[in-house]
């Protein structure tokens, strides 16, 4: 059995609880063991790169500690921001000299040998898809999906090493092997708005505004995401988008585990269906009965 | 249209930004590829071709003034896109950071998030996201900020109403002290 440490990040505690849960459940069904990494901190996320990067890449450096501490080289995440945070500090740590400025702020230094991949990556590289594919009971069959990988999961590529940057296809060819219907989405690593939502709205509403409107020109029955950031702004901010671009979307927005877990048969109380605020019945109700799907 | 005099360069200026960023900002030959792909352009005073420009020609009042560096969401399409191999979403931090620390705020409420977020990392060692919207609004006076999302948040339990102290929340705090120590240098 594969085992990582595991970094949940500070959303997946409030905003995204279903991703954290989802991801949990669905890695336990693929023998993926996820060991939670004790007492870890937030890792900066973007407020503390755009203060100063040797403080960033601290905050995240005191997590990569914990790891090692627990004697392990490969932590995994589902937040993207999280994921950039940590990456880009052990990047930046390769340099001994900025390695050195960030140990002088932490108690316990860091060694800098951790690697922390998404725990999309993970499942990826690590899962073989035949497996998945034979432990599906309920196929994506006739549900239509844009696959939303957000901006920063796959770049930069020297960094995030994981997947391509312009198009990436992991969450495609999950999808797919799952028995939904992918449709071509060309605005799969555009940025949302990130965290602009709170300080300026208007960005978010125009950023996410576009991806909405890409995922309804494809025709897409609903939108699939891997991070926590992209998710709230597409879903909980949508009335908001409707309003200041006089739109009317309506497009569920899921996290990719919701789904692979939905396909594996997992509990509905561990997916967290009902966490989403617009709602995904109508979306959910495309897919067909696993009879009438043979 | 606005005219910079190439004469004022200060040139203390362009080694500082390079210095911290790594990157040598004179291998930017203007091609345009990064604003291309900028999805924040529309919200820009500069677009990032001409912060790369005005940084290779040591414009700093108008850099560390500007709006751009502070509404950058990093979102790395620059960086990647870069025929000369430039971090450019790097160079737009660093000018960010020294922005920070000659005290300007272009964009006030964007200054006002990211305290108001690292304020609560360092009091609880996580992000506590209630906590820091209520710090946001008292700060920013923007009290009826997304106060038409709570009770979507509130029906589907996403925000707790207590943070998840931790137990090392103390070396969290001395990470952010040690860091006001040391300064820019830190």
């Amino acid at each position: 059995m594969l085992k990582v440490a595991y970094y949940p990040g500070c959303s997946g505690q409030g905003t995204s609880l279903e991703y954290d849960t989802s991801t949990r459940a669905v890695c336990k069904a693929l023998d993926v063991e996820l060991m939670d990494i004790p007492d870890w901190s937030c890792c900066g996320s973007s407020p503390a790169h755009t203060v100063n990067h040797v403080l960033s890449a601290a905050l995240s450096a005191r997590n990569l500690a914990q790891v090692e501490a627990m004697g392990m080289t490969k932590a995994a995440t589902p937040c993207p921001s999280c994921l950039t945070n940590l990456r880009t500090a052990s990047h930046k740590m390769d340099d001994p000299e900025f390695k050195d400025k960030v140990n002088a702020l932490l108690d316990v230094p860091c060694k800098n040998s951790v690697d922390t991949q998404s725990v999309l990556q993970v499942l990826a590289e690590n899962v073989d898809p035949e497996l998945i594919k034979g432990k599906v009971v309920k196929p994506l069959t006739g549900i239509k999906i844009a696959c939303y990988y957000g901006c920063i999961m796959n770049r930069p590529p020297e960094v995030m090493r994981f997947d391509h940057h312009e198009n990436p296809m992991a969450m495609d060819n999950l999808m797919a092997l799952l028995g939904a219907e992918v449709v071509p989405f060309p605005l799969k690593v555009e940025c949302c708005g990130a965290s602009y939502g709170i300080p300026r709205g208007d960005i978010v509403a125009t950023l996410s505004g576009k991806l909405l409107d890409a995922s309804r020109d494809v025709g897409a029955d609903a939108i699939v995401t891997a991070c926590p950031l992209c998710q709230m702004n597409l879903d909980l901010r949508q009335g908001q988008i409707n309003d200041a671009l006089r739109e009317n979307f309506r497009i569920p927005v899921f996290y990719y585990t919701q789904l692979l877990g939905y396909a594996l048969g997992i509990d509905r109380a561990e997916l967290g269906f009902e966490k989403l605020c617009v709602d995904p019945r109508l979306a959910l109700g495309r897919i067909k009965q696993p009879q009438q799907a043979m | 249209m606005q005219i910079f005099n190439l004469a004022d360069a200060d040139q203390g200026f362009i080694d500082e930004v390079e210095a911290r960023s790594h990157q040598n900002v004179k291998n930017c030959y203007q091609c345009g590829n990064c604003t291309a792909g900028c999805p924040y352009t529309f919200v820009y005073d500069y677009s990032v071709s001409q912060i790369m420009r005005l940084v290779q020609t040591g414009q700093k009042d108008a850099i560390l003034k500007c709006r751009s560096i502070w509404l950058c969401g990093s979102c790395q399409s620059c960086t990647t896109r870069c025929p000369n191999k430039i971090d450019v979403a790097r160079v737009m931090d660093v000018c960010r950071h020294m922005a920070r620390e000659e005290g300007y705020a272009t964009e006030r409420s964007v200054k006002i998030f990211a305290d108001s977020f690292l304020e609560s990392v360092e009091r609880h060692g996580r992000a506590y996201e209630l906590g820091l919207m209520a710090s946001y609004m008292t700060r920013s006076g923007r009290v009826f900020t997304d106060v038409d999302l709570a009770p979507q948040v509130l029906m589907r339990g996403k925000l707790p109403f207590k943070p998840h102290p931790i137990q090392g929340r103390e070396q969290v705090a001395r990470i952010f002290e040690r860091f006001r120590k040391g300064g820019k240098n830190a």
